[in-house]
């Protein structure tokens, strides 16, 4: 069963008081990245419906909003999820040749994951990062002006995390 | 009659006419009718907040308003336009609609299945009616269509994902006529799908509505799946006591058996009242029904081939309007083959026939 | 060195931190603003000039004096942060070193606008930033610039941070209200526009981060100052996101009368093009712009020195010109192919669509596949007119303004670099392993000898 701890429920109801009596509907976005955060890095169809009771509306309100948005998982990723940028200006400055490597190395596809579970590869388009291309988005942290040697590094940092 | 209703004059294709303030444009052009009425895939004027998307009934505003003159920078979809005092409007008079329009209805047809002969929908479709007045013959498109998982909705309704136009419209009618939503548009973009995420089937009593609202084959009655082709019924209107609904509908009928129940519609395929599910699937034997008389189907449409309605003989042929000389022939022949137009000059025609060929021929030898 | 109005603190240590801003004269435009009518403030940021800095352009004067103050109706200002422009990365800047600067503007804005409750839709994958946010808006508020009766002005005002999740159409602002209540970011169908109807109903503006940050200046100088700076309707300054094939990219505040070249060249600025490359062509101001060929971006199809500024950079419209959007400069050197380029920007806004409308749901993704086709050495010289005449039939045929973001780089690609779409077509196997290099429209000034 999933439900949050008596802390996050806390920070649930915070949530919902930033907005005027009724609009509570306005925290589903920052309630789904909570419970993605809080339930295994991704939204089970169990956890989409349990924030759909917490803010009284219809579970399928939260898979519309869900399905929509690209940062929801509505799988199961690896513990760590490299999510590349491959749009124009990291195009322009090899982001092909880190997702390539990055492929080689990990030996798995763009979106899959690793047999151990540790690792996920997406290409995602433009973050923001334009300036400091290539680069890719692990968890809330961004990595920038990758390289074959930085790669490398990141995925020794994520070994080591164990 | 109080003085709060203001009308003002819209033009429209240079017909004008009276209308209440905020009429949309579309509104007005249904007033007028005929051909100047933009053809709508996602607008319902039953369905709050439809409309907008679909962009079939783009028009070309050429005149703001009396106050305010300016054309329009560009087409605005006329569901979702607001008529102003004095403003004018192009529709079929409009060389860019049209050609916006034929853009239009390639992209909804892009990655639309071809399957017609095996749709339910084929006859009283929307879409194919659209293809008809607007689109090619041929695709320019030579990629793999769009495909999508099978999602079952229950005894009731059958999806076919691949023929949605995402009109929203069923999300619209599940809205507002349902207390709980149970399906909905998942997923963006061109992966966009109406679908109820985990399945389940849509049992709300009056969730078949989503059938008749739909302009496509993407919802149809799986009571009716594969029974027959609309034209080969006979529509006929009846109606019963209905506890939950007003039981007002038409029958679809081969002989006296009944093939299918909907709601009845207007002459712009809208619904006119709601019907129940009791009403549409579980009533299939006419004795359940008082039948009114057939249901009036415009003469453009396949359906009034059957020719089950006010057949009449006229009263003046053209043995009388000719002053009793029978014609002998109803075509202009000119108008079949250049052959027989007079305006051309037989000897240009390519051809192994033409005096010049033979004049050649014979002056060789 | 030009003058800097909005990162001239940037890097002052500890600047995100509430002591040192206000140390550095921070917050005083606040202290400004609520001895003053809500109506005066408006007034100055007419006068101003100030253009909206989100990509549209737009006189922000102008947009506050349409917002509709019905009585006993919550107005609200929304802070639009979901910066997503491909080659734009300038608010985001903005936001991680001078939070304060954008907090001072909101609270500025919110009284001009009577908002008591501003909210800032940030991108969700900037997710280290709303902490950052948070602990500025927390620091205003211990120290009396937010929450109840501000500086005893009578005013109260909240500003809370909204997370989104992935979706660059909520940069539209319609679509981004919509997700501000918890829906899917399909953009409104418009009239009524947001200043009638926005979030929850309710009269709302929604401003760009480095427009509600330039309110700052504008009140600390006065709007007639401010305006005085730039040239023609380019009033202030602006943030430039200087990306792609450049020694030097980065954030640069510009005042709008430098010229392209100087941009592009001056080690101020972009510093040049590595391994002493040539320019071959530039998005001037985020992917969905026009491409512009080397010859046309330094100088105008009138021979004149072309500048960063709105007027000079659409000077000659579409055929000729191009942009000032969001400030996202995008350098591509004489080894970049335009065809990979345009195909990675068709997949963005691809992905991008909403879907709600068919022209955009239908054609981004045509474009995208016969693009794929083409830079695989598969597609045919008719493919190239097909694209032309998709694009064209999605353009001004949407709901919101994505379609044109999605036509528009893909028109401009053909109109300018049709050559080298051609070559990729009659030498399928070549353009699999290179470049088709300058060809003409090579930077006429800068060839090496």
């Amino acid at each position: 069963m999933v439900k949050f701890s008596e802390d996050k429920l806390k920070e649930v109801q915070s949530m919902i008081d930033r907005y005027p009596k009724g609009k509570q509907k306005s925290a589903l976005i920052p309630l789904l990245h909570l419970a993605q955060d809080e339930f295994g890095g991704w939204l089970s169809a169990e956890t989409m419906d349990y924030v759909a009771s917490i803010l009284g509306i219809e579970p399928i309100e939260v898979y519309e909003v869900a399905t929509f948005y690209s940062m929801y998982n509505l799988k199961p990723v690896g513990k760590h999820v490299f999510e590349v940028c491959h749009t124009g200006p990291c195009m322009l400055n090899g982001s092909d040749h880190i997702i390539a490597y990055i492929k080689r190395k990990l030996d798995i596809n763009v979106g899959e994951t690793t047999a151990d579970g540790m690792f996920t590869l997406k290409t995602v388009e433009c973050l923001g990062a334009c300036g400091y291309a290539p680069m890719m988005q692990m968890g809330i942290n961004y990595r920038e002006h990758l390289t074959e040697a930085k790669v490398d590094a990141i995925i020794e940092e994520c070994r080591n995390k164990q | 009659m109080s003085e709060a209703v203001k009308t003002v004059k819209v033009t429209i294709d240079n017909i004008t006419v009276d209308v209440p303030m905020g009429t949309t444009i579309l509104q007005a052009a249904r007033m007028i009718g005929g051909d100047v009425v933009p053809p709508a895939m996602c607008y319902y004027s039953k369905l709050q907040g439809s409309g907008g998307k679909c962009r079939t009934c783009l028009v070309e505003v050429s005149k703001g308003s009396e106050a305010d003159p300016r054309p329009m920078p560009k087409l605005v979809a006329s569901c979702r336009t607001g008529v102003m005092d004095g403003m004018e409007v192009k529709n079929m008079t409009s060389s860019k609609v049209e050609d916006a329009r034929n853009g239009v209805v390639e992209f909804l047809l892009l990655n639309h299945p071809l399957d017609c002969p095996v749709c339910d929908q084929a006859g009283e479709c929307h879409l194919q009616d659209l293809g008809y007045q607007h689109g090619k013959q041929g695709t320019r498109y030579e990629f793999k269509r769009r495909t999508f998982d099978k999602h079952d909705l229950g005894p009731y309704i059958q999806l076919h994902m691949t023929r949605c136009i995402l009109c929203y419209r069923c999300v619209f009618t599940a809205d507002q006529l349902t207390e709980k939503r149970t399906h909905g548009v998942l997923s963006r973009g061109d992966h966009a799908e109406i679908a109820t995420y985990i399945e389940k089937s849509l049992d709300n009593n009056f969730i078949g509505n989503v059938i008749d609202v739909c302009p496509v084959g993407a919802l149809t009655d799986k009571t009716f799946r594969f029974k027959n082709r609309v034209w080969f019924t006979k529509p006929v209107n009846a109606h019963r006591d209905c506890k939950c609904c007003s039981g007002k509908v038409t029958l679809w009928q081969r002989g006296e058996e009944v093939l299918r129940v909907t709601a009845r519609k207007d002459q712009w395929g809208e619904v006119e009242e709601w019907i129940c599910n009791e009403c549409r699937f579980e009533k299939k034997k006419t004795s359940s029904w008082t039948i009114e008389g057939p249901t009036h189907v415009s003469r453009h449409s396949v359906i009034s081939q059957g020719h089950y309605e006010n057949i009449q003989q006229p009263k003046e042929t053209f043995t009388a309007v000719n002053g009793g000389r029978n014609p002998q022939l109803l075509m202009d022949i000119h108008s079949v083959s250049e052959v027989n137009d007079p305006s051309i000059d037989l000897s240009l025609i390519n051809g192994p026939a033409t005096s010049d060929v033979y004049n050649h021929s014979t002056k060789q030898s | 060195m030009a003058k800097k109005l909005l990162l001239e603190k940037a890097h002052v240590e500890g600047i995100r931190h509430y002591d040192v801003y206000r140390r550095e004269g921070g917050y005083a435009a606040v202290e400004k603003a609520l001895k003053m009518e809500p109506a005066a403030i408006v007034e100055e940021v007419k006068k101003s000039g100030l253009r909206g800095r989100g990509g549209a352009g737009f006189p922000s004067g102008m947009k506050w004096s349409f917002l509709a103050k019905p009585e006993g109706v919550p107005r609200y200002l929304v802070c639009n942060a979901d910066e997503s422009e491909p080659g734009t990365f300038k608010d985001r800047y903005l936001m991680e070193f001078l939070p304060h600067l954008l907090i001072e503007g909101l609270i500025v804005s919110s009284f001009a606008l009577g908002s008591n409750r501003t909210y800032i839709y940030i991108r969700g994958e900037y997710a280290w930033i709303v902490g950052i946010l948070e602990q500025a808006i927390a620091e205003a508020k211990q120290n009396g610039f937010l929450g109840k009766n501000i500086l005893g002005s009578g005013f109260d005002c909240e500003i809370y941070v909204q997370r989104g999740a992935g979706a660059y159409i909520c940069g539209e602002e319609t679509a981004l209200i919509e997700s501000l209540e918890g829906k899917r970011g399909n953009p409104r169908i418009k009239p009524p526009f947001p200043a009638i109807k926005g979030l929850w109903d309710c009269p709302t503006v929604v401003n760009n981060v480095e427009t509600l940050a330039a309110v700052v200046p504008i009140m600390n100088m006065g709007g007639e100052e401010y305006a005085k700076i730039g040239v023609g309707r380019s009033t202030g300054t602006k943030l430039i996101s200087a990306c792609g094939n450049i020694n030097k990219p980065g954030v640069y505040e510009i005042d709008m009368t430098i010229s392209v070249e100087e941009f592009i060249y001056s080690d101020e600025y972009c510093g040049g093009i590595p391994n002493g490359k040539r320019l071959k062509a530039c998005i001037p101001g985020g992917s969905s712009v026009p491409i512009l060929p080397a010859n046309l971006l330094l100088k105008t199809a009138k021979g004149e020195t072309r500048l960063m500024n709105y007027e000079s950079l659409s000077d000659g419209g579409f055929a000729t010109g191009s942009m000032m959007g969001s400030g996202g400069f995008i350098v591509l050197d004489e080894d970049q192919c335009v065809v990979k380029n345009t195909l990675t920007l068709a997949r963005f806004y691809r992905h991008e669509s909403c879907g709600q409308c068919s022209p955009c749901r239908e054609g981004t993704g045509w474009m995208e596949k016969i693009l794929t086709k083409i830079e695989n050495g598969k597609g045919a010289m008719s493919d190239i007119d097909l694209l032309w005449d998709i694009q064209r039939k999605i353009e001004g045929n949407t709901i919101c303004p994505l379609g044109d973001a999605a036509a528009w780089p893909v028109a401009a690609a053909i109109r300018h670099f049709r050559d080298e779409f051609e070559w990729h077509v009659n030498n399928p196997a070549r353009c699999q392993t290179q470049n088709y290099g300058l060809a003409h429209y090579a930077d006429p000034i800068h060839v090496p000898a």
